[in-house]
């Protein structure tokens, strides 16, 4: 959806591309209050950026100084190669889609759309014309006379982008555009939003607080904690390879132990947890300083759940199998204390013997399990040793 | 038919108190009644409005009534000092004698027509110079910080914790030859001799203007410090300049604000009787002045209450566009 593969353009790969939008060791403070700390970000044409993090993290700020209602308190910001600063919001090249929409509640949707273009002196019939191809393409064409009250929650969420797009603006901001809407239609918007920006070739920065939202529509996300950048990758590599703790913990849910780096070899990681009660085998390479503490993160989609003790991959050291030639390593037992059926997967809550509540999901392949796992059963839970990352704090 | 739901016949009482009146309420006595009760449309809600009804009823609906009837009166010598409307006559039957010449003399003495028209014209002007003063406070106090505005606002209203009569006796104080802003101009030789201010409608105007500014300024501020600020961001980022964007946005969304504020300063204005006296000229003609007059130079009970039936009248076209805005305002606020 974010990304076709066909025509994947990646431009942040290359050292030749030129960033449309710079942020430069941009800070902001409101008083004592720091909204937003030395911040610096390269954003692309024609790219879908999303800016992910929790209420008060500093995206909303950020957002805003890009449209020019707040000036940074100290760092640069560069649209298409020229400063920003001292530019007042209505002489930028970027419109802005509001979480409330903001549409003025006196006027028309035909009125609301063309605001834009009536304060540039663009010529009537120009308007008009435009006005109507806009509205035709976001689906509004028979509600033109109708006022914003009169509308539902998702044809306002149109207007309003059919209102920050008429300008053809270079670059267009969306905070939290689908916040408002419900499950079904957000998912229908988002579709919709990624076909208009492809469409129109747009370059969108988009704040939200949602990450499936983030997910589905980014090329790439900026994940934002207490006004720093956590972590820059594409949707991708912000799910698979968490860099932190707290961006594994806020993208999807995640089994974290704790422990301490035993061996650190080029080729593999082994940390010694006593939440797990085993020692965790990494087939990837860290670079971390020894007995430093460590979280392996494990998603539980990747954990399989079993009745019968695991049995090792090939090519794992001979001394680190068990008698019975299972593993002994990334496993442990325990007892199922909660299953939720969610219809296309289950939910298992286990209970490990060190005491440990770690979550597994498994999708439900066959519509009559034979007998299915039950509350209060003892399994073994296991992954594959590419399946946890380490984290650091 | 709506349930009654309130104390002390409510469907939702647990006491044992609420049970036994429950179980009161059905024996067949009480449900008769209170069947009648209902069906004469009498719930807990009418119970409420009741209440402000029977105080308009009796401390307005009645004294017009009664304004009204001797305004269809004549004169005569006594106590009262107005025929009677019905008058049981000789022969037994009532007499209904309904008098129509004071509303005639309104219609074709021009003095009178003279005295609403200048009124109107004093009301009107006042009102504009209100607004004017008015519109800046106000959105001064709506834009200002929160810890700011309560003082702002206690600033309009503390005016009114003194008297309006000092307050008006205040202004003779710095507008009379010889008062405060003469003697200082004097005094710093800016001029020779006084102004002449006072029995002036420049003081009229500043007496009333002073006076009526906060009902002005407080309906005002109330319509736009609900204004939503991302509105104004909205059309500054489609590319119009914060001086626009207020003629576009803000100055649209606060019309019913004005006719609020304009509405309740005009229709006492028409009618001010004190300030014109006090302030104004000898020679200020206006209509709440000519009622006095009537009233209590003249004794001519029915007429003076055929002028305020006419007063009235006029006043009631500005209330009834007053109201129909109040509606449209309201409805707005429920949109949000």
């Amino acid at each position: 959806m974010a990304a076709r593969p066909e025509v994947r353009r990646e431009p942040w790969k290359d050292p030749q591309a030129q960033a449309y939008i710079r942020i430069e060791n941009v800070t902001k403070k409101f008083g004592e209050f720091v909204a937003v700390t030395d911040v610096s970000l390269s954003i692309y044409r024609g790219e879908i950026f999303c800016l992910l993090g929790g209420s008060g993290c500093g995206k909303t700020t950020l957002l805003r100084m890009l449209a020019g209602f707040e000036a940074p308190t100290s760092g640069r910001i560069f649209i298409d190669g020229q400063d920003m600063a001292g530019v007042p919001p209505y002489k930028r090249p970027v419109n802005m889609m509001f979480q409330s929409y903001a549409l003025f509640p006196h006027m028309t949707v035909e009125q609301n759309v063309a605001f834009g273009l009536k304060q540039d002196g663009v010529p009537k019939a120009e308007i008009t014309e435009r006005v109507q191809s806009m509205l035709s393409m976001v689906k509004l064409e028979q509600f033109i006379k109708r006022k914003p009250h009169q509308l539902s929650g998702g044809q306002r969420q149109r207007v309003a982008l059919a209102r920050s797009l008429i300008k053809r603006p270079k670059l267009l901001l969306l905070d939290e555009p689908l916040g408002a809407l419900d499950k079904k239609l957000r998912e229908h918007t988002q579709f919709e939003l990624v076909n208009i920006q492809e469409k129109l070739g747009v370059t969108f920065v988009v704040v939200t607080h949602d990450q499936e939202e983030a997910m589905t529509l980014a090329s790439r996300i900026g994940v934002m904690n207490h006004g720093r950048i956590v972590q820059v990758g594409t949707p991708h590599e912000i799910y698979e390879f968490p860099s932190t703790r707290f961006v594994s913990e806020f993208i999807g849910n995640v089994n974290m132990f704790e422990g301490r780096i035993l061996a650190d070899e080029p080729d593999h990681v082994t940390i010694a947890s006593g939440e797990l009660g085993a020692p965790i085998y990494i087939g990837h390479g860290v670079s971390t300083a020894p007995d430093a503490t460590v979280w392996a993160a494990v998603r539980p989609e990747k954990v399989m759940i079993t009745r019968d003790e695991p049995v090792a991959p090939l090519g794992v050291p001979h001394a680190m199998l068990s008698q019975s030639g299972g593993a002994q390593f990334n496993t442990a037992q325990g007892v199922i204390k909660e299953i939720a059926y969610m219809g296309d997967t289950s939910i298992y809550i286990v209970q490990l013997d060190s005491g440990k509540q770690i979550r597994v999901t498994q999708p439900n392949t066959h519509r009559h399990a034979d007998s299915p796992l039950t509350w209060e059963e003892r399994v073994w839970i296991s992954w594959h040793e590419s399946s946890a990352v380490v984290v650091t704090e | 038919m709506a349930q009654i739901s309130y104390v002390p016949l409510g469907n939702r009482m647990t006491s044992r108190l609420g049970r036994l009146l429950e179980n009161v309420s059905q024996l067949p006595p009480c449900r008769w009644s209170l069947g009648v009760l209902r069906r004469l449309g009498f719930t807990g809600r009418t119970a409420v409005i009741a209440v402000p009804w029977i105080w308009l009823m009796l401390f307005f609906l009645v004294p017009f009534l009664i304004v009204l009837k001797i305004s269809f009166a004549d004169t005569r010598l006594g106590v009262p000092p107005y025929t009677p409307l019905f008058e049981w006559g000789q022969a037994g039957y009532i007499q209904f004698k309904m008098n129509l010449a004071n509303y005639l003399f309104i219609l074709k003495e021009s003095l009178y027509f003279e005295a609403f028209l200048s009124s109107l014209k004093v009301a009107a002007v006042s009102t504009i110079f209100c607004l004017l003063l008015g519109y800046p406070m106000a959105y001064g106090i709506a834009r200002s910080s929160a810890s700011w505005r309560n003082t702002l606002l206690l600033l309009i209203i503390l005016p009114f914790w003194t008297s309006f009569l000092v307050r008006v006796y205040a202004w003779i104080g710095l507008l009379r030859n010889n008062g405060l802003i003469n003697n200082v101009l004097m005094g710093l030789h800016i001029i020779d001799e006084p102004i002449v201010m006072m029995q002036t409608d420049f003081a009229m105007y500043i007496g009333i203007v002073y006076s009526y500014l906060p009902f002005m300024i407080l309906p005002l501020y109330s319509n736009l410090e609900k204004h939503d600020n991302t509105l104004l961001e909205a059309a500054v980022d489609l590319g119009a300049t914060p001086f626009k964007a207020f003629l576009k946005v803000t100055l649209p969304l606060s019309i019913p604000g004005v006719v609020a504020g304009s509405m309740l300063v005009f229709i006492p204005a028409v009618g001010e009787f004190v300030i014109p006296r006090l302030l104004g000229g000898t020679d200020s003609l206006m209509i709440g002045r000519v009622l006095w007059d009537e009233f209590f130079l003249n004794r001519n009970w029915p007429m003076a209450s055929a002028v305020a039936i006419a007063l009235l009248l006029v006043l009631v076209i500005p209330i009834m566009v007053f109201q129909r805005f109040q509606e449209q305002e309201s409805g707005a606020g429920s949109q949000k």
